[in-house]
């Protein structure tokens, strides 16, 4: 029993050790503070406010008008098809209730660019 | 020479682009305001179906249940109680001159609120309620009160009062009032501000849906209960104090309270509801 609970606590840290050797390849540090600085940009209410309209794993009361941001890398191919639907929803769908987050100076492209790290990980 | 974020600010921020809604509710520029006011009344009625018609002067609690219970428990001790007591007596002191608001108003003010705004000939406008009630004050040497809140929303919650269960009817009279329903109307549709959103975004729409906490009311009916008690507010305040917080809503600038601009929509937006019954003052969160 002591032996299987060394073994255990042996591969967990080995489970550790090479998680966190592996980090730098799927997120190196400056990624990791884009993602953190785009999910906070994105949930601002003075910023993105993104809940106000969508749910988003991680944030509280979120509205329902547009669709759950979920499996983002399915719906897009490339960062850069999901930048342009947040940098302006209208050429999408010209009826749209989405603001136009970059075509009308409602973000930065800076921000824009922080947002669009973030939402592709959901 | 304008500094160039005023003009980065005039350009993306003020403009105003008419959107046409297809499939859900368009509303033809040029049509009239009676099938106008069909069209936009079976939208609803089929967008909720199954909810009486009188309903939709409840806003958000016809159409969710449990919003509507909170509601029914606050309307058993209505927060406009003292409202309407505190208007009547506003109503009915003397002015300097010795007259009083009855003597300015038609039918002495009492149960004429739901045929509000009116299309005046003479002046070549929309008038308002509010805007009658300053009027008389003016007439009779006194200070007009401030459009928002205080004592105009008072006595616009006791003289909504004495109108309760009276149908909504707006009418319009004249090719000129028709043009004013236009603008209104216009307005209501066009995308404004910052964000780009129109007023129909999220009150036909989208009616129904959540932004963030907030379900969003149909458009239908609501003009029906104003003045409103407001518990964000914590006091009475007034349709056009409403316009102005939704229009800052899409971060656009609002219109001044009682500018033609509000009232061409309120005569809109009411029209829209004929047939309603009034029921004002109203309560809301
Ligand atoms: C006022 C409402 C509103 C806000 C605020 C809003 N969106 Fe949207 N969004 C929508 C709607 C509605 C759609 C559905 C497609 C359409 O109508 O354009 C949508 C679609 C999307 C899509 C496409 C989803 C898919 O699966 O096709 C993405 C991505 C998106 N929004 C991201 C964002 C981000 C990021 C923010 C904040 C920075 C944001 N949205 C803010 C209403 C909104
Ligand atoms: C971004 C979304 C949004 C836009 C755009 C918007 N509103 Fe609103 N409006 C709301 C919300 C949220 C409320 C509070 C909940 C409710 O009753 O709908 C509200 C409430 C109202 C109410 C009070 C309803 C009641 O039952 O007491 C009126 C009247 C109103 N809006 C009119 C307008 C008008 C006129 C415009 C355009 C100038 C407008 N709104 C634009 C979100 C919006």
């Amino acid at each position: 029993m002591q032996r299987l609970t060394r073994i255990l606590s042996l591969t967990s840290m080995l489970a550790i050790l090479t998680s966190s050797l592996m980090l730098p390849t799927t997120a190196n540090a400056d990624e990791k503070d884009m993602i953190a600085d785009g999910k906070a940009i994105a949930f601002h209410r003075h910023k993105g406010n993104c809940l106000a309209c969508h749910a988003i794993q991680g944030g509280l009361l979120p509205g329902n008008i547009g669709p759950p941001l979920v499996s983002m890398q399915d719906r897009y191919q490339t960062k850069r098809q999901l930048r342009e639907q947040i940098w302006d929803a209208s050429v999408n769908n010209p009826h749209t209730i989405m603001p136009p987050f970059g075509k009308y100076k409602i973000l930065t492209d800076d921000e824009i660019d922080k947002v669009v790290e973030f939402i592709y990980t959901l | 020479m304008k500094p160039p974020s005023k003009k980065i600010f005039f350009k993306y921020c003020c403009q105003a682009t008419l959107i046409i809604f297809t499939g859900l509710l368009s509303l033809n520029l040029h049509a009239d305001p009676a099938s106008d006011k069909e069209k936009f009344q079976n939208f609803f009625s089929k967008k909720f179906s199954g909810i009486d018609f009188n309903e939709f002067s409840n806003g958000v609690y016809a159409i969710d249940p449990e919003s509507r219970a909170q509601w029914k428990n606050i309307e058993e001790f209505p927060p406009y109680v003292f409202a309407i007591d505190e208007g009547e007596k506003l109503f009915k002191t003397l002015f300097i001159t010795g007259r009083t608001y009855a003597d300015c108003l038609p039918e002495g003010g009492i149960g004429i609120a739901h045929s509000y705004p009116r299309f005046n000939i003479r002046k070549n406008q929309v008038v308002t309620l509010a805007q009658e009630i300053n009027t008389c004050r003016q007439l009779n040497r006194e200070e007009p009160l401030p459009w928002g809140r205080g004592d105009l929303a008072l006595i616009l919650a006791y003289l909504a009062f004495t109108s309760r269960d009276k149908e909504i009817s707006i009418t319009i009279p004249s090719s000129a009032a028709e043009a004013a329903y236009n603008k209104g109307k216009k307005l209501y549709y066009s995308r404004t501000g910052q964000l780009n959103i129109a007023c129909a975004h999220c009150h036909v729409d989208n009616a129904g849906k959540r932004i963030r906490a907030d379900i969003l009311s149909p458009a239908l009916g609501q003009t029906s209960h104003f003045p409103v008690y407001r518990a964000r507010w914590g006091e009475m305040g007034t349709l056009h104090r409403r316009f102005a917080e939704c229009s800052e809503l899409s971060r656009a600038k609002a219109f001044p309270l009682q500018s033609e601009a509000y009232r061409n929509l309120e005569y809109f937006l009411s029209y829209m509801s004929n047939g309603i019954k009034a029921n004002g003052p109203g309560a809301r969160k």
